[in-house]
């Protein structure tokens, strides 16, 4: 069973909009997909150096924006918007944790909504770029090669890809040094910091790398929608990825996967029974429960009951 | 220099809200170590609640304040008791989770009991303004700005003069030798989380007739009362007052002077700038890492 495991579901994920009938499963997917993308991010961030950043909406924006403006306005393909899109929010990234991780705690989270403040009146004020709260439309679809990847099926196999590579990338920087001494810095900074561990120089890698991450889920979406507008800066965004990471299990791998999944499937198929704002105040309470009864979140602690549970 | 008297006047009446929102933030965030990410929560409670009383229950404007202060308070007090006491001694970012999950409850709370339109409250004040030499402002802004003032200082003596007022000092130099000296540390917390959400919900009830009612507005509540808090330092209440005074004039003069549409940058830029090159705040000397 754990041999067959990973292989079943990675061809079970592969294949899945040829077995899913329905059009609308597969968009939940592609979603689930770019919020799991958004989640891997947030979690470098909060899981792994316990920082919470409360600006990450913005990187989401810049990725969104960046792209779609080249896209449209030069011409550019797709394949060169996403690098560029995907640089600029690393670049932000960089800037920002230079700045703001000389902070901790709170005060790293009120710079992070600061800066997306600003990042959000800039998109809705200055006209000329963003064409203001009008928002882009007509973001033009990926192709590749001879193909368009227009269709729903397609984009997932994109976005599916986009996914298991940001997977991949927080995979192999978490099992490295650098991810050692992360944690090292979020369990202990003195500590760490005594034996040689520059927390500057890790805190604002991770926070790059997490910024990236964001901006690619950012341009993903961005094409995928075709409209872009100051919306992608709503804090609603930034609260659904911070509820899918504690609810998965911060600071794990798959927790972050999880919480993307249930989050974005969950509230999908109680759309027809509950309303947009009533989905909002759960997420107001499932917050503050999953604190109280929850706190490590579902991964980690079903790891421990499996664990318990071997002989 | 006409323009720029008539900004200062506006911005001080904003500044007296501000300084309200960023004493009552100051003071949770000093004495209980809570990062109130629901402070303006309460705020739009106090304006909800006005708007209550007045459009609905008809009563005076000024009982209609009050009982969006009481309502405040007693929201307040009920959040430290169910919310904030079961995590004493849980580190201050597992708090701040759970009051940033208390925002998004309330907040969306509002939206489905008031729906998401905006609610003008009705306000008993002559709308002509009154000229006053080259200034023509409001009566309803002289009262808010009358009454904001009021509060303030009524904080002040509650703070400094009232037996309460030294336990909460006490607590927040020294938590466990209050204790030790006899403070019931859970009711003065209590008192400080109540305290500090009258004060917000005052503030809404105040702004509220000015601009308009919508769930959201707390936000942008929260932010300002972060700059004026950050501004001041922490638990620094003459710092809050003043810092509320600078950042409603700063506003006002951005707002009339730079780009109306960047109006709410000045609070997101003073946070990043104070935090960043004078993380103790304008007025105040301890380190804040950590």
């Amino acid at each position: 069973m754990s041999r067959l495991g990973p292989p079943v579901a990675a061809a079970l994920a592969l294949t899945a909009p040829l077995w899913l009938a329905n059009p609308y499963y597969v968009h939940i997917l592609i979603m689930a997909g770019i919020f799991a993308i958004l989640a891997l991010s947030l979690n470098l961030l909060l899981g792994y150096t316990g920082q919470l950043s409360l600006g990450h909406a913005a990187f989401f924006g810049i990725g969104a924006y960046t792209s779609a403006l080249l896209t449209l306005r030069l011409g550019w393909s797709f394949w060169l918007g996403l690098p560029a899109g995907v640089g600029l929010a690393a670049a932000a990234g960089w800037a920002i944790g230079r700045l703001a991780l000389k902070l901790r705690g709170a005060y790293f989270v009120l710079v992070t909504i600061s800066f997306a403040g600003v990042i959000a009146l800039v998109a809705q004020n200055w006209m000329d770029l963003t064409n203001g709260p009008l928002g882009l439309p007509g973001v033009p679809a990926p192709e590749l090669g001879p193909w368009s990847l227009r269709t729903k099926g397609a984009y997932y196999e994109l976005v599916l890809a986009a996914a298991a590579l940001a997977w991949l990338v927080c995979r192999r920087l978490v099992r490295s040094r650098i991810g050692r001494a992360l944690v090292a810095l979020r369990e202990n900074e003195p500590l760490a910091e005594s034996v040689g561990v520059d927390a500057t120089h890790y805190l604002v890698l991770a926070a790059v790398v997490s910024a990236a991450l964001a901006g690619l889920a950012g341009v993903l979406y961005a094409h995928y929608t075709r409209f872009v507008s100051p919306e992608v800066f709503l804090f609603t965004y930034t609260v659904t990825m911070v509820i899918m990471v504690v609810a998965g299990g911060k600071g794990t791998l798959a927790g972050p996967l999880v919480g993307a999944l249930l989050f974005t499937a969950l509230p999908e198929a109680l759309r027809e029974t509950v309303s947009w704002q009533w989905q909002m105040l759960a997420y107001g309470l499932i917050l503050v429960l999953l604190v109280f009864f929850l706190p490590r979140g579902i991964v980690p602690t079903l790891a421990a009951w499996r664990h318990a549970r071997r002989p | 220099m006409e323009a720029l008297l008539q900004h200062l006047v506006n911005g001080l009446v904003l500044g007296g809200i501000y300084a309200l929102l960023g004493i009552g933030l100051t003071l949770i965030f000093g004495l209980m170590n809570v990062v109130n990410f629901a402070h303006g929560e309460f705020y739009t409670l106090g304006a909800y609640a006005t708007f209550a009383a007045l459009a609905l229950g008809g009563v005076p404007f000024l009982v209609a304040l009050g009982a969006a202060i009481a309502g405040g308070v007693l929201a307040g007090a009920l959040t430290e008791r169910v919310l904030l006491r079961p995590l004493r001694g849980e580190s201050i970012d597992t708090v701040m989770l759970v009051m940033i999950g208390l925002w998004i409850a309330m907040q969306n709370g509002e939206l489905l009991a008031w729906g998401g339109v905006a609610k003008s409250i009705p306000h008993p004040f002559p709308t002509a303004p009154l000229v006053l030499g080259p200034l023509s402002v409001a009566p309803l802004r002289l009262f808010v700005l009358g009454a904001a003032l009021a509060l303030i200082a009524g904080a002040h003596l509650l703070i400094q003069r009232t037996r309460l007022g030294r336990a909460m000092r006490a607590t927040f130099q020294d938590p466990d030798t209050a204790a030790l000296m006899g403070v019931r540390i859970h009711h003065v917390r209590t008192a400080t989380f109540a305290l500090g959400s009258g004060l917000a919900a005052a503030a809404g009830a105040l702004l509220g007739p000015i601009f308009l009612v919508y769930p959201s507005m707390g936000d942008l509540a929260s932010l300002k009362a972060f700059s004026v808090v950050i501004l001041g330092g922490l638990g620094n209440i003459w710092g809050a007052t003043l810092g509320g005074v600078i950042l409603g004039v700063a506003e006002e003069l951005g707002a009339g002077y730079v780009s109306s549409g960047y109006r709410d940058a000045v609070g997101f830029v003073i946070i990043i700038l104070v935090l960043l090159f004078r993380p103790s705040g304008l007025f105040a000397r301890a380190e804040r890492i950590g």
